[in-house]
């Protein structure tokens, strides 16, 4: 194997470590605010927070995934990454979070939902992020015939950098003369580029089962690998417009997402289906890091594709809609599925081989195990209190928006609590891969 | 002809093109008279995101959830703009007060009247079709 040490993959990996780090804790300082309506009001403010934290962990994901792809390509490609060409990449992202960083603490705003910099900002994501689609395609162009995961990081890398130029289309005033086409758009936007980081991310799943496994070129050419990697794609490409059911846009792109979002139904089945063979290879591995986390994820896959698939449904949707089911959605799916698969490789890619392993550390196994309780229970605080606003929301005697509010209050506190205890083991693993990332020679 | 990965590929990416084309064109097709001043509302859209209103409110249910969905909020004080900027001004609860220069709220309430006009968002206002789909209510 070629030397892990020159990984070009290893400083993004560590990079988005540390946002996770500034996400987790913007994170309850933003619960707190729900609790606390005066706490930290005039210096931080929930208007500071919220995108403090919605950043930096899409931040982590981003860079995470950028991270796993380049370490998977280090590892798998004949031809050479160039090296040069992913630290201007690197350089180019610190550029970026400085001034993201520096415009939040500023309240330079200006920009829309989880991007709401100063637009200046992108120009230099935008950038690195052509340099990664280049070296990409420098290191595989040659490399016979691609295994499912290589098409699922292309297609990631060039949704991305599509969706992201899109993002940014309401620059121009033509797009915001139309309120609704221009809320459509924006929607699309958000909905797609998860798509495109799960193309990424679920690619790396593919590739470390593959590695866990030991049986290289096999699962990864699978005629069904294929056919799921083509109905993700269709999904992210056409499923989006059930955010965006109560907006009243043509109804064809509604109902293309309500179609589209159905064919999930066969994800959530095969899940069920493959339970038996999964447990099967949970005895044998179970001791190793990087296939607990995959275990994890295949866990939240479950729980979060039932309710997401249920919240596609129209009628179902009305209730869940501009609620907390929604923020529900956004975290259990972004915690639980996206950072379970990034703990995975940080650990597959970050750390030496014999350290890989569970047993010595009591710590690490106890924080794993609470990191999935507590992630429930907050999974489960937003859901109720999404779940009572929205029967509030279509209470033809409904009271005022404040006292409903008041109402959820509990529910907010239990939010703080299990977001704190997560956070805290989060933390435990955040600080044991960098302390181990730095000793490596 | 085999059909190849790369087949399956490019016909997907092309339906999504025009899928995106159909969207990006609809402004084009459905510029009618409206009741606001079309200039000030795409320049409100931008005060709202420079004083990040969305990360506590929504537009059609879409945005922060610790304040209300303000889309209709225009018309539930019957276009009475005093109250507005009396409420942008005062804040309230974990609201900040936002010292807005005039024609920042101008062109807010502009923007606040182009989504008022663009529909109704309380939930209680659609219908629901026997295949499970939801539409909004026309306005009376
Ligand atoms: C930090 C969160 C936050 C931000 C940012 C924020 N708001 Fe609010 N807003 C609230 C809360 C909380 C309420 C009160 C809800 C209640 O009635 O309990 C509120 C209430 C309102 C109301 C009164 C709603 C009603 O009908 O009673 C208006 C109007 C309003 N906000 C407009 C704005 C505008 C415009 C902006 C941006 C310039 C903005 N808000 C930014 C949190 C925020
Ligand atoms: C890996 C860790 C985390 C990830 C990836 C994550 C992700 C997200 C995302 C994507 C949103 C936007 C939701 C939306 O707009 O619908 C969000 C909002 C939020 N998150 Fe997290 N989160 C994480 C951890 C936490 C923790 C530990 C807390 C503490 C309780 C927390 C509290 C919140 C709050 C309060 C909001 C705002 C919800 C609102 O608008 O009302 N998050 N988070």
């Amino acid at each position: 194997m070629k030397e892990n040490r020159k990984n070009p993959g290893k400083q993004f990996l560590i990079t988005a470590l540390i946002l996770l780090f500034c996400g987790l804790l913007a994170g309850v300082l933003s619960s707190l605010t729900y609790v606390l309506p005066d706490f930290l009001k005039e210096s931080l403010g929930l208007s500071k927070l919220r995108p403090l934290h919605v950043s930096s962990v899409m931040f982590w994901i981003i860079l995470g995934a950028t991270g796993s792809v380049y370490s998977g390509l280090w590892m798998l490609s004949k031809k050479p990454i160039s090296i040069l060409i992913s630290k201007i990449q690197l350089i180019l992202w610190i550029i970026a979070l400085v001034g993201v960083f520096y415009s939040y603490f500023t309240e330079d705003f200006g920009g829309r939902e989880y991007w709401e910099f100063n637009p200046i900002w992108a120009l230099p994501i935008l950038v690195s992020w052509i340099l990664f689609l280049v070296n990409f395609v420098l290191a595989v162009r040659k490399t016979g015939k691609w295994p499912v995961y290589v098409w699922m990081w292309l297609t990631g890398i060039i949704f991305f950098l599509f969706i992201f130029i899109e993002n940014y289309l309401w620059i121009f005033p033509y797009f915001r003369e139309h309120f609704v086409t221009d809320m459509t758009i924006q929607w699309k936007v958000n909905g797609s580029i998860v798509g495109a980081l799960n193309q990424m991310l679920y690619g790396t799943a593919f590739y470390l089962m593959d590695r866990i496994n030991k049986n290289e070129s096999k699962i990864g050419y699978s005629k069904l690998a294929f056919g799921m990697y083509f109905l993700g794609l269709t999904n992210l490409m056409f499923n989006w417009g059930h955010h965006i059911y109560t907006l009243p846009t043509e109804s064809y792109i509604r109902y293309v997402a309500y179609f589209i979002s159905m064919t999930e139904w066969f994800f959530f089945v095969k899940i069920i289906y493959d339970w038996k063979k999964s447990l099967v290879e949970m005895k044998s591995n179970y001791s190793y890091f990087p296939y607990r986390f995959l275990m994890a994820t295949d866990f939240w896959v479950f729980i979060n594709m039932g309710q997401a698939l249920l919240m596609s449904i129209p009628v179902i949707n009305i209730y869940t809609h501009g609620t907390h089911v929604t923020v529900a959605h956004a975290m259990g799916t972004t915690i639980g599925i996206n950072s379970m698969i990034l703990f995975a490789a940080a650990f597959m890619f970050l750390i030496p081989k014999d350290e890989q392993t569970v047993q010595p550390n009591k710590l690490l196994n106890y924080s794993f195990w609470i990191v999935q309780l507590s992630l429930l229970v907050l999974f489960v605080s937003l859901d109720v209190s999404g779940i009572l606003k929205g029967i509030w929301q279509l209470d033809p005697d409904q009271c005022s928006f404040g006292e409903m509010m008041e109402s959820l209050r509990t529910w907010f506190i239990v939010l703080g609590i299990s977001g704190s205890i997560l956070m805290l083991c989060f933390f435990v693993f955040i600080i044991h891969l960098l302390k181990k990332a730095f000793s490596v020679k | 002809m085999k059909i190849k990965v790369r087949h399956i590929f490019s016909l997907l990416c092309l339906a999504f093109l025009m899928f995106s084309l159909s969207i990006y064109v609809y402004p084009l097709k459905k510029l009618k008279a409206q009741e606001f001043n079309k200039v000030s509302a795409v320049e409100g859209r931008l005060v709202w995101q420079k004083y990040n209103c969305q990360c506590c409110h929504q537009l059609y249910g879409l945005g922060g959830y610790l304040g209300p969905d303000l889309t209709n909020e225009y018309s539930k004080f019957q276009g009475n703009e005093d109250i507005l900027k009396a409420l942008f001004k005062g804040g309230m609860k974990q609201m900040p007060a936002f010292n807005l220069s005039k024609t920042e709220e101008n062109f807010l309430i502009e923007f606040l009247k182009q989504t008022d006009a663009s529909g109704n968002a309380n939930p209680r206002n659609y219908s629901i079709h026997k295949n499970g789909m939801i539409e909004q209510n026309e306005r009376k």
